[in-house]
């Protein structure tokens, strides 16, 4: 996967004015995104998905333009092709999760899902274990259900690009271990080149193949980690938790992981 | 048994005007609540100002724009030879003013109580603007709308001053229940007073319990 950003937006709401200025490519399939609140990274993702728009500059994915001001190119959200998981993850309360999955599948408004489409989601909820929630509403999920429902959502169209909101800050510290590691399992199952946009320094060791910092709105550090073999499917927790150790360990002997202004 | 054509014809007229009210008011309330634009209070205060307004100024006011030599009224006289003045379409005309604050008010609070993230992570998925208005918007602000429809229902089916302003008070024609009550009492028939006041009464609090129920599940709801 390619991403090049190289964009300019101003907010401005009464005396307050945020100039982001963002430019930054990733080669890599991990991408994180690191910065404080307000630093510009959620802006930056938003305007991926094509959610706002800038002034000025280009996004592209894979050579494909999403957003050229020059070229006056500005596809819509719904023709990006992108996933998006939002940090609390969107996921429409009046619908069941079987609904919610079936959404971008939807043809006719007041009609039911075609068989394929029923099959899809169907297939899709087996693969993320969810199965048993298909009737349930959103109010009555866990966390780590609401994540699985909104994240088997954004893949089920086959998204060229799987962007994440701070995808584990509304989970307990346990928890986000292990839907790290299935979320590394989706990328390996799917092969979805992911961007995750973070505060917590622990993604960037599981995420952070190429590491984007963000202060103040710019760009302060781009650096890409060599490639370590990911683990398998069939390698299991503890192969998966040394993995993870061992970027710990690395990284910190480099004293990379942590920016210089600070967390 | 008393002549109820008054509220035959109340209850079309109060149908009529919740339907026209309810068109309108959707769509300033999306406008306003969806978008900012230059004059967006300024909009918001002059659709709420048949709320606090006396009837009989409002319509006033709509004598001035729909009357015979009104800025709308002349054209319609000159064109399609058609007055709205002492008809009961009149009366859906007044009756539509002064219930449309209520709706307005309900439904803009609707719209703005639906999260924008909802209506992003819908278009993400693929939805066009239309869709993302149907799928996502409407089905979660729809109890606001039904209570602010049936409160603006309960207002139109009450009017009385811009009413009798513009569609006056003619028996059988324009006297809606309101001004047969008014009539009755004038007349000393207390029988049809007390049965108009009585229906009247049992359906507004009909409206009212049921606009508390459907709002109070909104706020517990999903």
């Amino acid at each position: 996967m390619r991403l090049e950003i190289d964009i300019r937006k101003t907010l401005q709401s009464g005396d307050r004015r945020f100039e982001l200025e963002a430019a930054f490519s990733s080669q890599d399939d991990l991408t994180v995104v690191f910065g404080a609140s307000g630093s510009g990274k959620s802006l930056t993702i938003q305007a991926i998905a094509g959610l706002v728009t800038p002034e000025r500059g280009r996004i592209a994915v894979d050579g494909a333009a999403l957003f050229d001001a020059g070229q006056r190119i500005n596809l819509p959200a719904r023709k990006r092709g992108v996933g998006y998981l939002f940090q609390d993850y969107a996921l429409f309360p009046h619908l069941t999760v079987r609904e919610n999955i079936g959404y971008p599948l939807k043809k006719y408004l007041y009609f039911n899902l075609l068989s394929d489409a029923r099959q899809e989601v169907t297939e899709i909820m087996e693969s993320f274990e969810i199965t048993h929630l298909a009737a349930s509403y959103p109010a009555e999920l866990s966390g780590g259900q609401k994540q699985r429902v909104a994240l088997a959502r954004a893949m089920i169209k086959k998204p060229s690009i799987l962007l994440l909101d701070e995808p584990f800050s509304a989970l307990d510290s346990m928890l986000r271990h292990r839907m790290r590691m299935e979320l590394l399992e989706i990328r390996q199952r799917f092969g979805v080149p992911l961007v995750v946009i973070t505060h917590d320094p622990a993604d960037v060791e599981v995420f952070g193949d190429t590491l984007v910092v963000f202060a103040n709105g710019r760009v302060e550090e781009v650096s890409s980690r060599k490639k370590l073999t990911v683990p398998q499917d069939e390698d299991g927790w503890r192969t998966k938790v040394c993995w993870r150790a061992q970027w710990k360990k690395e990284n910190l002997a480099a004293q990379r992981l942590v920016p210089a202004s600070g967390i | 048994m008393p002549d109820l054509t008054p509220l035959w014809l109340t209850l079309r007229v109060a149908s009529c005007a919740t339907l026209i009210t309810f068109i309108f008011a959707v769509a300033f309330a999306w406008l306003t609540a969806r978008f900012t634009f230059w004059g967006r209070d300024f909009l918001d205060a002059i659709l709420t100002l048949p709320l606090v307004m006396p009837p009989t100024v409002l319509g006033y006011y709509l004598i001035v724009v729909w009357g015979r030599n009104g800025w709308l009224g002349a054209w319609l006289h000159a064109h399609l030879g058609i007055s709205l003045m002492f008809t009961w379409q009149g009366a859906v005309l007044a009756a539509t003013v002064v219930a449309f604050p209520l709706l307005f008010k309900s439904a803009r609070a609707a719209f703005e109580g639906v999260s924008t993230e909802y209506e992003q992570a819908a278009r993400i998925l693929g939805d066009t603007e239309l869709r993302v208005f149907c799928r996502i918007t409407l089905p979660l602000a729809a109890r606001g709308l039904l209570a602010g429809t049936m409160l603006a229902f309960a207002r139109a089916m009450g009017d009385f001053g811009a009413t009798l302003m513009v569609a006056g008070n003619i028996e059988g024609k324009t006297q809606t229940a309101s001004m047969a009550v008014f009539d009755a009492v004038q007349a000393g028939n207390y029988t049809l007073a007390n049965t108009l006041v009585i229906i009247m009464s049992v359906v507004c609090v009909t409206i009212l319990v049921m606009t508390n129920k459907l709002a109070s599940r909104g706020r517990a709801g999903r």
